[in-house]
């Protein structure tokens, strides 16, 4: 009986540390290709990063020169992206989360939300077209594919937010409306002061991925090629990850070279955001007192 | 005097904020009014039963669906077969079993791919994947349903594993605490109490990566082979295929405004809406159904 009972409970050990280390195998098998992806990159691309590359115009049909077009428009798309999407997403998070009542219409606008958030960014592309390039004849340009990213960045912008301020303790709006404070001095002096990092998280990671879309953009603004830099908010731009589709299916005999080192141009862009998100968090844990 | 001056600030500002927060609801429907008023005279341009034809040949009026939803679902679940395991047990790994520091590592790196563009993933797909693919299996292109299938399951990883990692985390410590001193493994703990207990946010963290494939437009468009073949059987993972967002993609610039075929593009768009709104709501389902449980639980 007594050896039953234990030969039992070792078996039982035995399966578990067979189980962890199949588990663990398969975890790491999932990020390895990550760190592999990275490196690649910046192995191949690496040799074509140079001044000329990330500042001069493409020339020869985009076979030699830099990219510096397709850079200042992913610059003025995500500008004009963060110029309408965080004003009205933090709004929004400010309504759900301090005016709100629990109603149906609540539930309808978080329905809303979610909706939007799952909608295919291709679907985007097709209502922007619709709405802004040719109802409102906008044309295909960087005001169009802005409002278009916007409306696409909204969801992930106003959750984090919502967030962000739900997480300030009750207790901090109480006490300022107590001491006589209306509900907006409550709000604007002392809820979003304490939830900036929260909020600064959820825009930075909003707007990276609005800066890495292509399909939203594909009929709304992006250019195929521009001789020249856009001057106006009406013009059509070219931009990074569009480029980067361009020069790599759509340009026969584009030198592999200038394909590595535009994509290595994007996953920096990325990985900045990231560091910059990484250390919003760590500077706002080390800094919170409640 | 100043005391009104602020009262109608408040106003003003209540009213502002007020309407943003109703802005959710107002692009959801603008964005189905230009579908529904862009995709529905397709039905008056094209019968039917053309419509729901298995041939897809624009240019001599060929508007058949078909393979390009089948070609979805296809790419779909062959991403899924391999981002719900590797999601899921990566998840679990995290949550339950990897030391301190390795989950300070591994987590970055999840988000790092959640960041990356599909463009760069698509790009990879054409460079690295697809020529591997056919000299390893053989086949005559390595544009392929399962290069497509392979790359998307990397885009539906990063979803996966953090809204499953955060269910797990919900589960409350007593649980485990709980099981363990009943004499259980943790190994026994793990797949008899923690992930049962977190059992619906990790059914939803899947439906939101389900989700995010079937939406998915920039890599499949560069890595399938972008041909409109109805998959008829299993052969059809290892042949070119088309799916409905590629279609859209690559063939909305060259269309004339308002021409039979501009109005099937959006009518694409509105199936591929349709889809993505019954698996969100299959998702949000979940997670209401699991919160009355919690409510009910703690009252």
């Amino acid at each position: 009986m007594q050896t039953a009972k234990k030969s039992n409970v070792l078996k039982q050990l035995r399966i578990e540390k067979l189980g962890f280390s199949v588990l663990t195998i398969l975890s790491i098998a999932t990020v390895i290709p990550i760190i592999a992806v990275v490196i690649y990159i910046i192995y191949l691309g690496a040799p074509a990063i140079s001044w000329e590359f990330v500042s001069a115009m493409p020339s020869e049909g985009m076979r030699a020169g830099g990219i510096w077009p397709a850079i200042v428009g992913t610059f003025y798309l995500t500008i004009g992206t963060a110029l309408f999407s965080v004003p009205l997403g933090i709004a929004a998070a400010i309504y759900l989360s301090e005016y709100a009542p629990m109603n149906k219409v609540t539930q309808s606008i978080r329905l809303a939300i979610i909706n939007l958030a799952g909608i295919p960014s291709v679907v985007y592309g097709l209502f922007g077209l619709g709405l802004f390039v040719i109802f409102l004849n906008f044309g295909t340009s960087i005001l169009s594919a802005s409002l278009t990213l916007s409306i696409m960045t909204l969801p992930v912008i106003i959750s984090t937010t919502e967030e962000a301020l739900r997480a300030v303790p009750q207790s901090f709006r109480v006490v300022s409306v107590s001491l006589g404070a209306t509900k907006w001095q409550t709000i604007w002096r002392l809820v979003l002061p304490q939830a900036i990092p929260g909020i600064l998280t959820g825009v930075v990671l909003g707007l990276e991925r609005a800066a890495g879309e292509t399909a939203p953009i594909l009929f709304t603004g992006a250019a195929f090629f521009l001789p020249r830099l856009p001057n106006s908010p009406l013009d059509a731009t070219m931009a990074l990850p569009y480029h980067l589709f361009v020069i790599s299916t759509q340009v026969p005999g584009m030198p592999i070279q200038i394909q590595y080192g535009t994509v290595l141009v994007l996953l920096v862009f990325v990985l900045i955001m990231d560091i910059i998100v990484t250390m919003i968090r760590s500077h706002a844990r080390a800094k919170r007192q409640w | 005097m100043k005391e009104n001056q602020t009262r109608n600030f408040e106003k003003v500002i209540t009213r502002t904020i007020q309407f943003s927060g109703y802005s959710s609801i107002l692009f959801v429907l603008l964005i189905l009014f230009f579908l529904l008023s862009e995709g529905t005279p397709a039905l008056f341009d094209v019968p039917l039963s053309q419509l729901f034809s298995e041939r897809w040949y624009p240019i001599e009026g060929y508007y058949g669906i078909l393979p390009l939803i089948l070609g979805s679902l296809v790419v779909t679940l062959g991403a899924s077969l391999i981002a719900v395991p590797f999601g899921i047990l990566t998840a679990v790994f995290i949550a339950e079993i990897a030391p301190k520091w390795l989950q300070e590592i591994m987590k970055p790196l999840v988000e790092l791919l959640a960041g990356l563009p599909s463009v760069v993933l698509g790009f990879l797909g054409i460079l690295v994947v697809s020529p591997f693919l056919r000299d390893t299996l053989n086949l005559p292109t390595g544009l392929t349903a399962l290069t497509g299938s392979l790359l998307l399951g990397g885009i539906a990883i990063p979803t996966i594993v953090s809204i499953s990692e955060d269910a797990l985390n919900n589960v409350p410590d007593s649980y485990r605490h709980g099981s363990l001193a009943l004499g259980l493994t943790r190994w026994q703990t793990i797949w008899g109490v923690t992930v049962p207990a977190a059992k619906s946010g990790i059914l939803m963290a899947v439906m939101l990566g389900v989700g995010r494939t079937i939406g998915e437009t920039m890599t499949v468009m560069m890595v399938t082979g972008n041909a409109p073949i109805l998959p008829t059987s299993l052969q059809a993972l290892f042949m070119p295929i088309r799916t409905m967002t590629a279609t859209i993609a690559s063939e909305m610039g060259e269309v004339a405004t308002g021409s039979p075929h501009y109005h099937v593009l959006f009518f694409i768009g509105i199936v591929l809406f349709l889809f993505t709104l019954l698996v969100n709501v299959i998702a949000s389902n979940i997670s209401s159904r699991k919160l009355k449980r919690s409510e009910r639980i703690l009252s």
